[in-house]
């Protein structure tokens, strides 16, 4: 008996990993069936649009020679291109301010709202993230409003202080003026993410830390912090992604801040202009995908350096 | 589970346990100081939404010289007076405009979630070949900014004739590979491959397994992804912007900020500020209440977007 079960017991099991095996091998070409639906849309709307741009980065179109290959001389170009280069500028000066402010006040809003149970707090939840389904356009829009001389509430607070109110809209302030709207639109959002994973997390610890004699703060920092990490790293790739192909607020408040924005405040604002203003498509491919490309390496890089963080291998 | 439905404002697991937690004395001065700082923080994020609000209410006349000020309401209510216009001006232009932004988003939304759960669901449960390259090559995707997608778009649909229809719009927003990401990600933790199994050896084939045993599992998840693509149709700008130029296959975003545009540079006859203001309040009204209405929904779903 003793000497017969071990050997009889693996039968069963070998058994069903066969069958396993044979079932798996036998359905697994129906994984291409419910992928195709979605890989031919990958293939004709990012992949052929992504390798079109490459291409037409690669040619110039002039009335008098037409469809010429050019090499790299786009690039040479728009890396000698004074108002790409500041574009660039711009944009990473944005990421060094949003994503910090963006992601420093996501995290402490959800950690307060995690910790403190209330009408008021559950309230709060709901109108910081309330942003999030306002459209940028009408963020953008309604900030408009609110910076304008002639109709916002500045003017008038400030007359109450009787101080001369800033102008929201030079070029000195457009700058923060700009941080304040994205800051106000995204907040929420990448509070609730960050929020949602507090929330998941098993209470039992909180009364562990608490037994070892963690103040609250302690708890906040240095348990809860590190288990939401991967989420973190989540937010800020989401953050970066979208501070850099800055686009909508800009392109909205341009015609209120008249010379505070030009055509060429960010790479994507200029890439815009240059395809439908100037229909320099070629030029405005190149400029398209380097940014596309930075964007990439930017947020590839990021995830390589926090993979401890992030889970990710 | 059982908690009552009036006090689970959280997700239904966690709800009850989180009520235990022991609440000392101390916790209580801190709190206050935490609940100041709650109540700046929504007020800042409530101003230019109150401002929305008032202002919607306003003529352009009241919007510039409103007796109440910039944040309190004007003598002359002119709300009705103003959907009345929105309703007439241009024909009916904003009516169109509402249309449209109803159709990219939901089009756009649903089309997208559906290809995402397919997408998903072939991800976690099949081991076809070449899954990983696959996977791999979707979770790069990610990292595309749309943005630089738009302009080839562009140029590929005006050769084929494309641009200003609504396919324009609709067709480039089917992609989501954060869907895809999101759906396998939580179909990989919801339903086990014994389920999937036991259900093939009882004859049913892969897609009854799927639509009758998998899809049911999957509702909060498809719930959230469709909720995201459908914000974010509803909320695009840059596409529609590059691909339209035919005012009536304008979305509201677009359209809006064409009124803006226009009254800025215009002669007194065609400023609209009071058009642009009560535009913008009625086009977000249906989106704030989607959101409240689905709360449950995006507040768990949001955190399967953590990397695993």
């Amino acid at each position: 008996m003793s000497a017969t079960t071990p050997l009889r017991n693996p039968s069963p099991a070998t058994a069903a990993a066969k069958r396993g095996t044979t079932l798996e091998q036998k359905h697994a070409r129906y994984g291409w069936v419910f992928l195709a639906p979605f890989a031919i849309v990958f293939l004709v709307f990012l992949v052929l649009p992504l390798a079109y741009a490459f291409w037409m980065s690669l040619h110039t179109n002039t009335l008098a020679a037409g469809e010429q290959f050019a090499g790299l001389a786009n690039y040479v170009t728009a890396f000698n291109d004074q108002r790409f280069l500041s574009g660039m500028g711009r944009v990473a000066a944005f990421a060094v301010v949003f994503v910090p402010l963006q992601i420093g006040l996501a995290l402490i809003f959800a950690l307060i709202l995690d910790d403190v149970r209330s009408r008021l707090s559950r309230f709060s939840r709901l109108l910081i993230f309330a942003p999030y389904a306002i459209p940028g356009v009408i963020g953008a829009l309604m900030w408009g409003f609110l910076y304008s001389p002639s109709f916002g509430p500045l003017v008038t607070f400030f007359e109450f202080l009787q101080m001369q109110a800033p102008d929201m809209l030079s070029r000195d302030s457009i700058f923060w003026s700009l941080t304040n709207i994205v800051t106000w639109q995204w907040t929420g959002y990448y509070m609730i993410i960050i929020y949602a994973s507090l929330q998941s997390i098993d209470p039992s610890i909180y009364e562990a830390a608490r037994i070892d004699g963690a103040s609250k703060l302690q708890t906040a920092l240095q348990v809860k912090v590190p288990i939401v990490a991967s989420s973190l790293v989540l937010v800020v790739v989401f953050s970066l992604i979208g501070t850099l192909q800055f686009f909508t607020e800009p392109q909205v408040l341009a015609p209120l801040a008249g010379n505070a924005i030009d055509a060429a405040y960010t790479p994507n604002l200029y890439a815009y202009n240059l395809a439908f203003s100037y229909q320099q498509f070629n030029y405005a491919s190149a400029i398209s995908f380097a940014l596309g490309l930075l964007v990439f390496l930017a947020s590839i890089i990021f995830l390589i350096a926090t993979r401890k963080q992030s889970g990710l291998r | 589970m059982t908690t009552s439905p009036l006090l689970n404002d959280d997700a239904p697991t966690t709800a009850g346990q989180r009520k235990k937690r022991g609440t000392g004395k101390p916790r209580k001065d801190k709190a206050v100081g935490l609940h100041i700082l709650l109540a700046i923080a929504s007020l800042y994020f409530l101003l230019p939404m109150w401002w929305l609000f008032v202002a919607g209410t306003k003529s352009t006349q009241g919007l510039f010289t409103g007796t109440g000020g910039p944040l309190w309401f004007d003598q002359n209510f002119a709300l009705f007076d103003n959907i009345g216009q929105l309703m007439t001006y241009n024909n009916g232009i904003y009516l169109k405009w509402l249309g449209n932004s109803f159709l990219y988003a939901t089009a756009g939304g649903i089309g997208a979630t559906l290809l995402a759960v397919l997408a998903g669901y072939a991800f976690a449960k099949y081991r076809f070949r070449g899954r990983t390259v696959s996977f791999m090559i979707l979770l790069a995707s990610v990292m595309v900014p749309a943005t630089a997608l738009v302009i080839p778009t562009y140029v590929l649909f005006n050769n084929l004739g494309l641009t200003n229809t609504i396919w324009a719009v609709i067709l480039p927003s089917l992609l989501s590979p954060f869907g895809v990401y999101l759906m396998r990600v939580y179909v990989q933790d919801a339903i086990p491959d014994e389920l999937l199994d036991a259900a093939r050896v009882d004859g049913s084939g892969e897609f009854r397994t799927f639509l009758t045993i998998a899809l049911p599992l999957m509702r909060p998840a498809v719930v959230t992804v469709m909720l995201l693509s459908v914000v974010g149709g509803w909320n695009n700008y840059f596409l529609p912007l590059a691909m339209i130029s035919d005012p009536t296959l304008l979305p509201v975003t677009v359209g809006l900020n064409a009124w803006q545009v226009q009254s800025n540079s215009a002669t007194a006859s065609s400023l609209v500020w009071h058009l642009v203001t009560s535009g913008a309040l009625v086009s977000v009204i249906p989106l704030i209440i989607a959101f409240l209405m689905l709360q449950k929904y995006w507040q768990g779903g949001l955190s399967l977007g953590s990397l695993k």
